[in-house]
């Protein structure tokens, strides 16, 4: 089973104080800390599971600039076989369905049988995966968190619903589906799994390698547009406790107490 | 004029809370907009989900059909190419249906899509501007699409006011005939409820619930030993149910359990939309959170900025000596 898992690098919110800019319409980027998607990750360590039992190859891609590389290496070095960077300039300020289209080109350049993305990203759009498989004409599933390969080019597929529940489906491959986090528990990257595969050469493709009119894709291409950033104003908000730690804890209690929070 | 149609999630023909919501959604686009429901289904839960809906929409078009028994996606974005004009305003809600529907059906519908809508500006020509959230709620943005070949947005369950009275008296229009050919490479085969587990989190009215913040296994002991001493259960957000520190019966949020307690100390969560639209009944909110630009701290009632590996154990001490 061939299988791509698109990936995505995104600021860390595990790590981040984040910042805007002067301007206001961006967030601070000087010294953010980026990771892989959270979803991704399940995303790839589903497809080296589904690998190791059935054989096949697992590729991972992803659409960004030359430091979304280092996306790709961590995303191999746990065990992902191939890694492709589309890169181009003209990519700069893509929507999802840029992102998506940009995506499409490098799905067909090769013969995927299982598409995977995660269920959402940093802009909790959870957009690209079922984007990209209407262009595909492929079937899709969101919010994936079983999977059972079976014959006869089919595939069982759980998703997850709300309160918890599961929806089953029977999908014809190929697909295209988004994985949602618990899946599966995504293995650990140490410092030398990442080392082993530091030198291995990742492809770079840009616009006119996957046959993509500049104009249509990114800023040019893109019908959706992202102003601005701002704090959002929600009215009160918390009453904030303030003092050391014995004041702040002398304050809860009371509050607790009247609320009913104390047995 | 926008020509604005909403799709009405509904369970056995009852409809869901967003097929309210879409009303006030809708005249933030366009006070004057003329918007159409839109029921798909089957039998008397789809006759009973579209004759609700009259009393708030002047037109309800209801597509039945065995093939849309089950609310399948993949089906109904079928139905829905050959239904909708060209220049459709579509609405659906932001959950795990509308996740697996809008971004295909803009794709075949060739429109722009945005999901996730929390509030809308209203349209400007063709140039409708709404506003969403980025990074877990902690910035919003303005967001501008063009709609004048339509578009499709979600709108996030809960962010807008339900319509109060419904006295629309519309009317049900039947366009199954028009749905086209249903067939889909994608079969639905069952629904499994989710594992009842130990503890019921939606008994207590304390809950001591963690998140991400209490960074380790081993840590979730000194949740439970301040839960114990306020005689209270220990609850959680999803991430700590996917390391599987605790049990899936005791996360709360959109795809766990909705609790109603009266006190929730929510420790080291940062206060995403999925995790608190599991919390229902206003309860009085406690955030502990060492970010003081945690977006938690917008909705909670009483909010600390502490390291509550350190805040937890202390405030345990305390609550004992009382
Ligand atoms: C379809 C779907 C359904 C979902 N359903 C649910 C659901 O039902 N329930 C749910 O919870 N989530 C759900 N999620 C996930 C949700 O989007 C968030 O990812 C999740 O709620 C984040 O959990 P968290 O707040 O614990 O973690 P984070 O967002 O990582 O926040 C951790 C917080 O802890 C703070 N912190 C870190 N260390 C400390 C410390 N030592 N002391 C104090 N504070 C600290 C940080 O500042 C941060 O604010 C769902 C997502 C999707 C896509
Ligand atoms: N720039 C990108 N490159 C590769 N994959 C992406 C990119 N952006 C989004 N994706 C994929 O689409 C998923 C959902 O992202 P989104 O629709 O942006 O919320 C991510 O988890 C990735 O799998």
């Amino acid at each position: 089973m061939e299988i791509l898992v698109c990936v995505k690098r995104v600021p860390d919110t595990a790590e981040n104080e984040f910042e805007l800019n002067s301007e206001g319409n961006d967030l601070d980027r000087d010294d953010l800390v980026y990771s892989v998607n959270e979803w991704d990750n399940y995303a790839v360590e589903e497809a080296i599971q589904i690998v190791d039992k059935v054989g096949g190859n697992v590729t991972v891609v992803t659409v960004g600039d030359d430091e979304s590389e280092e996306v790709l290496r961590r995303e191999m070095a746990m065990g992902a076989n191939n890694g492709v960077l589309l890169s181009d300039d003209a990519f700069e300020g893509s929507d999802c369905r840029s992102i998506a289209a940009i995506l499409k080109a490098e799905v067909e350049s090769g013969a995927y049988d299982l598409i995977m993305t995660g269920a959402q990203a940093d802009d909790g759009a959870a957009e690209v995966g079922g984007m990209l498989a209407a262009m595909l004409d492929m079937p899709y599933a969101s919010l994936v968190n079983e999977i059972e390969i079976r014959d006869g080019g089919k595939i069982k597929a759980g998703r997850e619903i709300e309160g918890g529940n599961q929806e089953m489906n029977e999908i014809e491959l190929p697909c295209v589906l988004s994985i949602q986090t618990g899946i599966n528990e995504p293995r650990y990257v140490g410092i030398r799994g990442i080392r082993k595969v530091a030198k291995v050469e990742i492809p770079t493709k840009s616009a006119s390698d996957l046959g993509i009119e500049e104009n249509s894709v990114g800023e040019k291409g893109s019908k959706v547009k992202r102003l601005d950033y701002f704090v959002p104003d929600l009215g009160e908000g918390a009453e904030m406790l303030e003092g050391s730690t014995d004041e702040i804890i002398e304050k809860l209690i009371e509050k607790l107490k009247s609320k009913g929070g104390l047995g | 004029m926008a020509r604005i149609f909403a799709y009405i999630p509904h369970k056995e023909g009852a409809a869901e809370d967003v097929a309210y919501e879409y009303i006030t959604a809708a005249a933030k686009i366009d006070p004057n907009a003329q918007v159409t429901a839109i029921v798909t289904g089957h039998g008397d839960a789809l006759d009973k989900a579209a004759g609700e809906m009259t009393a708030y929409f002047k037109e309800v078009i209801k597509i039945g059909g065995e093939e849309l028994a089950y609310p399948n996606a993949e089906v109904i974005r079928k139905a829905l190419v050959n239904i909708l004009p060209a220049d459709a305003v579509f609405m659906g809600p932001h959950n795990t249906f509308g996740m697996d529907l809008a971004p295909g059906l803009s794709v075949k519908l060739d429109s722009p899509s945005v999901s996730d809508v929390v509030d809308i500006e209203g349209m400007d020509g063709s140039t409708l501007k709404v506003v969403r959230e980025v990074l877990g709620g902690q910035f919003s943005t303005h967001v501008t699409c063009d709609a004048a070949n339509g578009a499709v947005i979600t709108i996030r369950p809960g962010a807008f006011e339900p319509a109060e009275s419904g006295s629309a008296g519309g009317e049900v229009v039947d366009k199954s005939g028009d749905a086209g050919d249903l067939t889909a490479k994608r079969r639905f085969l069952e629904v499994l409820e989710a594992e009842i587990g130990e503890v019921d989190i939606t008994k207590s009215d304390v809950l001591v619930s963690v998140g991400r913040g209490i960074e380790e296994e081993e840590n979730i002991e000194i949740a439970q030993e301040l839960a114990e001493a306020m005689g209270a259960v220990v609850s959680c957000s999803r991430p700590i149910v996917d390391a599987h520190w605790l049990e899936k019966s005791r996360q709360v949020g959109t795809s766990g359990q909705t609790v109603k307690p009266k006190v929730y100390m929510a420790m080291g969560i940062s206060g995403s939309f999925q995790h608190m639209g599991g919390i229902k009944g206003k309860p009085f909110i406690v955030a502990v959170n060492k970010n003081p630009k945690a977006p938690i701290f917008q909705v909670a009632d009483v909010g600390i900025v502490e390291d509550i590996l350190e805040f937890m154990p202390e405030l345990a001490e305390k609550v004992k000596e009382l």
